[in-house]
Formats: C-alpha cells, sequence, structure tokens
C-alpha cells in the first residue's frame, strides 16, 4: 500500500475531529473529538515508521522501533489525559446541571 | 486486487463512516459506541501494517478502558437526545466548512510531495512485542518509570477534582 492513502485516511479522521469539535456543543462529545484527532495521528506515525522501513538498513530499523514507542508513549499520556479531562466534565455538570460548553464561558462563577 | 487491498479499503471506509457517525449521532452513548467501531478500525489497520503490539494496546487501552469510562460518565449524568439545544445553523456551516477547507488545504499541500508513492512492505518484525520490549526496557527505562509516576498523579488528580467539596456540604 502507498504511503499516501494513509496519510488521506489519517488526514480525513482529524479533518473530521475538528469539524465536530467545532460544530457539536455536548462538551463529552468535543472531547471525543479530540481523542479522534489523537489517534488519526497516531495511525500517521505508524504509517511513517513503516515508510522509514523501505530504507531497509540499521538506523531505519532503530527509526521505525523508536516510531513506534513514541506512540506507546502518546496512548500512556492519552490515557492519563482522559481521566482527568472526565473528572472536569463530572464537575462541570455537577455545578451546573448541564454538558454544554457553552457555561463555560463565564470562568468567574 | 490483494487481498490486503481490500482489507485496507474496508478498513479504511469503516473508520470513516464510523468517524462520521461520531460527530452525527444526537444521543451521546450512540456516539461512544461509533468511537469504537472507529477505535477497532484503527486497530485493523496496525495489524494490517504489522504493528501487532500497538494494535493489541490500543485495543485494550482505548476501546477497553477509556470507552469504558466515557460510557459511564454519560450513562451517569443520564443525558437524553434532547439536552443539546438547537443552536444557530450558521454557526455549524462556518464549522463544516473550515474543516473542510483544513482537509483541502492539507490534500493539495500533500500531494506534491515527492515521497508520497512510497510503497509500505508488510512483513517486518519491527512491530513485535520482544523488539518493542528490548527497546522499552533498556534505551527507554526511565521515560517507561515517568509514565508510571504520571499515571499516580492522574488518579489522584481524578479523585481529587471529582470529590465532593467538603465546604459547600457544610452550607447546604
Amino acid at each position: 500500500m502507498e504511503i499516501k492513502w494513509y496519510l488521506f485516511l489519517s488526514l480525513a479522521l482529524f479533518c473530521i475531529g475538528i469539524i465536530g469539535a467545532l460544530t457539536r456543543r455536548n462538551s463529552i462529545i468535543v472531547f471525543m473529538c479530540i481523542e479522534l484527532m489523537l489517534n488519526s495521528v497516531n495511525l500517521l506515525l505508524i504509517a511513517f515508521s513503516k515508510m522509514h522501513l523501505a530504507g531497509n538498513n540499521a538506523l531505519s530499523y532503530t527509526m521505525a522501533t523508536e516510531a513506534q514507542l513514541f506512540v506507546f508513549f502518546i496512548m500512556i499520556v492519552a490515557a492519563a489525559e482522559v481521566s482527568v479531562g472526565l473528572a472536569i466534565i463530572v464537575l462541570m455538570y455537577r455545578n451546573t446541571k448541564s454538558v454544554d460548553i457553552n457555561f463555560l464561558n463565564r470562568l468567574k462563577n | 486486487m490483494e487481498i490486503t487491498k481490500i482489507i485496507f479499503w474496508f478498513l479504511t471506509a469503516l473508520a470513516l463512516v464510523a468517524a462520521i457517525g461520531v460527530i452525527s449521532s444526537k444521543n451521546p452513548i450512540y456516539s461512544v459506541l461509533w468511537l469504537i467501531v472507529v477505535f477497532f478500525a484503527i486497530s485493523g489497520h496496525y495489524v494490517l501494517m504489522n504493528a501487532q503490539f500497538l494494535a493489541i494496546v490500543n485495543i485494550i487501552v482505548y476501546a477497553g478502558a477509556i470507552m469504558v469510562l466515557f460510557l459511564f460518565v454519560v450513562m451517569l449524568m443520564n443525558l437524553n437526545a434532547d439536552a443539546e439545544p438547537i443552536k444557530n445553523v450558521y454557526m455549524k456551516m462556518a464549522g463544516v466548512i473550515s474543516g473542510l477547507t483544513l482537509m483541502i488545504v492539507f490534500v493539495a499541500a500533500l500531494s506534491a510531495s515527492e515521497q508520497h508513492s512510497t510503497i509500505i512492505r508488510p512483513g517486518t518484525s519491527v512491530g513485535l512485542i520482544e523488539n518493542l520490549g528490548r527497546a522499552l526496557f533498556n534505551k527507554y527505562v526511565v521515560p517507561f518509570e515517568i509514565s508510571s509516576v504520571l499515571f499516580l498523579s492522574a488518579m489522584v488528580g481524578a479523585v481529587v477534582i471529582g470529590k465532593k467539596d467538603p465546604i459547600k456540604r457544610i452550607n447546604e
């Protein structure tokens, strides 16, 4: 498979995530769109890691390994981020009885 | 047409349809379920690119842990479909247009690249646990340990944020 199809696939997923984050108001769905964008970037990183292997020498093997470990660490950070973010959304729901992000435009209350 | 190409296009169509389902369904529970479908399609892509370890981690961490967390929160809040108020159609159209514009710009910029027809070759041992685990526990052992501290602090932070405020409870 050529690299460009993976590029266009992850690009399409990223733009769908952006459209969702811009048009939806439910904060949980906005958060899910951010997760979607993160995953599309992970997919692109793995495709690039496989692209390095086309060079077929020792350095490209190391670089491909490091790219996959980078994706692994992104997943770790995303898991930690989701737990804290959902706690913030639950706190917001408890205070305003709504998950609409338009209630967040005033942080003073 | 080879079997890998058929699987690739099937997974691509599945991922795109499910991603559109995430942003277009009214009920948040359906959005969560569509997002699980997206994660499984992306895991299928990982397997297709011989990144088996990351495919398994993606299923366990994302489709397993994170999506269960999302489902718990959505069900805890008891949201129904009409929880989201009717809003300005022009704002929605502006969001869609700006997203599509970004996509057009990226596609136009990337299709002029020279390396975009590099063939991705299947069948290497880079993505197996043996290779990745050796690199993870030799060269990247310090970031690995730091990530465990990050998890601990995220756990403490989630508990502290989610706890009820004691001062507020006294006032009630």
